[in-house]
């Protein structure tokens, strides 16, 4: 329906026509196909509830739930520490990312860096991040610094690893097409290796994001005063099934908006690529 | 060019003669020998390029003549007093070699030191009759159009010596008769030297001044090619040079 309205409001705009007739229409009849699996679930499950056939104090009906989410929301709990979780999560992943991206530099752009960096950051990724928890409890304490410290650990490697490999792998044919160009080392890193190593990042990026979501839940379920993970800890105290359902999918709702995130910031900073290309409207 | 100049009128003449080097020659090689471990792939060997002349590099695959190419890109290093070339110098490689993640003028324009940098990419492009798609990804250009591009960065450096490796070598039939048609006009406008590989006989006949057969890492053949231009294959004399040249890479015509 939404898209003959379009296309009998396009003459006005130019080239809406065909914008409307192609992709939005398409993927918007896409994605109401995927979310009837999803509904359709949660429809059962709201009816097995009504019915008696799920037990409602393990697995609270999904009315339940929705209804805690907005007793929640009323009264901001939920907004403040949906906050709390994303601050721990943006400052632990800033200093992971900074730091793996200065590291990756380092060791990929000099073979100086490679022998003081790489070996020694390719044993450390072998140890599971979080198995440090005791350690940073009784270093950092119960505050918010081993959290964060843990996040920015966790999300250190995935950058490194893939940024490394991503400048490593840049072209070497295109390195010496830049070098009959007259660019300096400096500018051809700047126009060719980098850009190169682009995709990579972001493949480590969206990997940091993961481990970062992954690090906060575990973070936060230790030992904390506050966050989506507090809420959660507490709604075991008092029996709350329903919050903690609550929890979870804000877990995965943010999880979920954060990956899409970086899969915007990819198809605007790899609008070159072949897989983007067939987008762009015109040829 | 600040070469000492011994005796220029001999020099010239010698050139004729067989593989020396020229006075005023843009390109001179003087007794470079290159080998990567195992035996010389290039030996000893000598040969100059005129200025604005266009010299065509046959050889049989693995004969060195992209290592030649490399060496006068500067590439790879050699002796200095083995090489004199011009310090403004430009090469088309086989492969377009693009910057994908730059527009097609941005490509053109990469490593350009001068205020309109944009103004001489978009001319350059037009030269190559590119112009509809200077704002276009380099991964959405055909083969052709690629190596245009590829053409129109080489020349907007104003090269005095252009440097061709093989370029028409992954393109059809007919996208290369019309590369090669543009390569000619573009080399009567600027006058560069050049030199080109390449394994096409054809090729080297329909565009060089002088066509050179590299056997065993030394300038076997150095052959002028006297015909006007446009040329034709059905010319008596193309043949002619056609069969010589093939002989000389062990093929019989």
């Amino acid at each position: 329906m939404s898209g003959i309205a379009l296309q009998g409001s396009a003459p006005g705009i130019p080239g809406a026509v065909s914008f409307a007739g192609k992709k939005p229409g398409r993927s918007w009849h896409a994605r109401l196909r995927r979310a009837y699996v999803p509904l359709g679930i949660l429809a059962l499950w709201q009816a097995g509830s009504a019915l008696g056939w799920i037990p409602t104090q393990p697995m609270p009906p999904p009315s339940t739930i929705a209804a805690a989410f907005l007793q929640l929301a009323v009264t901001g709990q939920l907004a403040d520490n949906i906050l709390v979780s994303l601050g721990r999560v943006a400052v632990g992943l800033g200093i992971g990312v900074a730091v793996g991206t200065l590291l990756a530099l380092a060791s990929g752009l000099s073979r100086l860096g490679e022998d003081a960096i790489d070996a020694s950051v390719q044993m450390l990724r072998t140890l599971p991040h979080l198995a440090l928890i005791p350690l940073m409890i009784m270093w950092f304490g119960i505050g918010e610094t081993p959290k964060i410290t843990l996040i920015a650990l966790g999300s250190t490697f995935p950058i490194y690893l893939n940024l490394f490999s991503g400048i490593r792998g840049a072209d070497r044919k295109l390195r010496e097409a830049a070098g009959t160009l007259g660019l300096s080392p400096f500018e051809t890193i700047l126009n060719v290796v980098l850009p190169a190593a682009l995709p990579s990042f972001l493949v480590g990026l969206r990997q940091a994001f993961g481990i970062a979501w992954i690090t906060l839940v575990v973070a936060e379920q230790i030992n904390a005063s506050s966050g989506i993970g507090y809420l959660v800890m507490n709604a075991r105290d008092f029996l709350r099934t329903d919050i903690i359902f609550v929890g979870l999918a804000i877990y995965a709702l943010l999880g979920l908006l954060t990956d899409q995130s970086v899969r915007l910031l990819e198809h605007y900073l790899l609008a070159w690529r072949p897989s983007y290309l067939n987008q762009e409207p015109g040829r | 060019m600040n070469m000492i100049s011994t005796l220029p009128a001999a020099g010239a003449a010698l050139a004729e003669s067989g593989p020396q080097t020229e006075p005023d020659a843009a390109v001179s090689v003087r007794h470079l020998s290159r080998s990567f471990g195992g035996p010389a792939i290039l030996d000893d060997l000598s040969f100059s390029i005129a200025p604005g002349e266009f010299v065509a590099l046959l050889g049989r695959s693995g004969s060195g003549k992209s290592t030649l190419l490399r060496t006068l890109a500067g590439l790879d290093p050699a002796p200095a007093e083995t090489l004199s070339v011009p310090p403004a110098r430009a090469v088309v490689f086989q492969e377009p070699r693009l910057l994908p993640w730059k527009r097609v003028w941005k490509n053109v324009a990469l490593g350009l030191r001068i205020p309109d940098a944009k103004a001489r990419a978009l001319q350059a492009l037009a030269e190559v009759e590119l112009s509809h798609r200077v704002e276009a990804w380099p991964l959405t250009l055909s083969g052709g159009e690629a190596q245009r591009a590829a053409l129109a960065r080489a020349l907007v450096r104003e090269p005095k010596l252009l440097l061709l490796d093989e370029p028409f070598a992954s393109l059809d039939a007919l996208t290369r008769l019309r590369m090669q048609a543009l390569v000619g006009r573009l080399w009567q406008t600027h006058k560069p030297a050049v030199l080109l590989v390449t394994h096409d006989v054809d090729e080297a006949l329909l565009l060089a001044d002088r066509v050179l057969v590299l056997i065993e890492g030394k300038i076997g053949i150095d052959l002028r090619v006297p015909l006007d231009r446009p040329r034709h294959h059905a010319d008596p004399g193309f043949s002619l040079l056609r069969t010589k040249l093939l002989a000389s890479l062990g093929v019989q015509d």
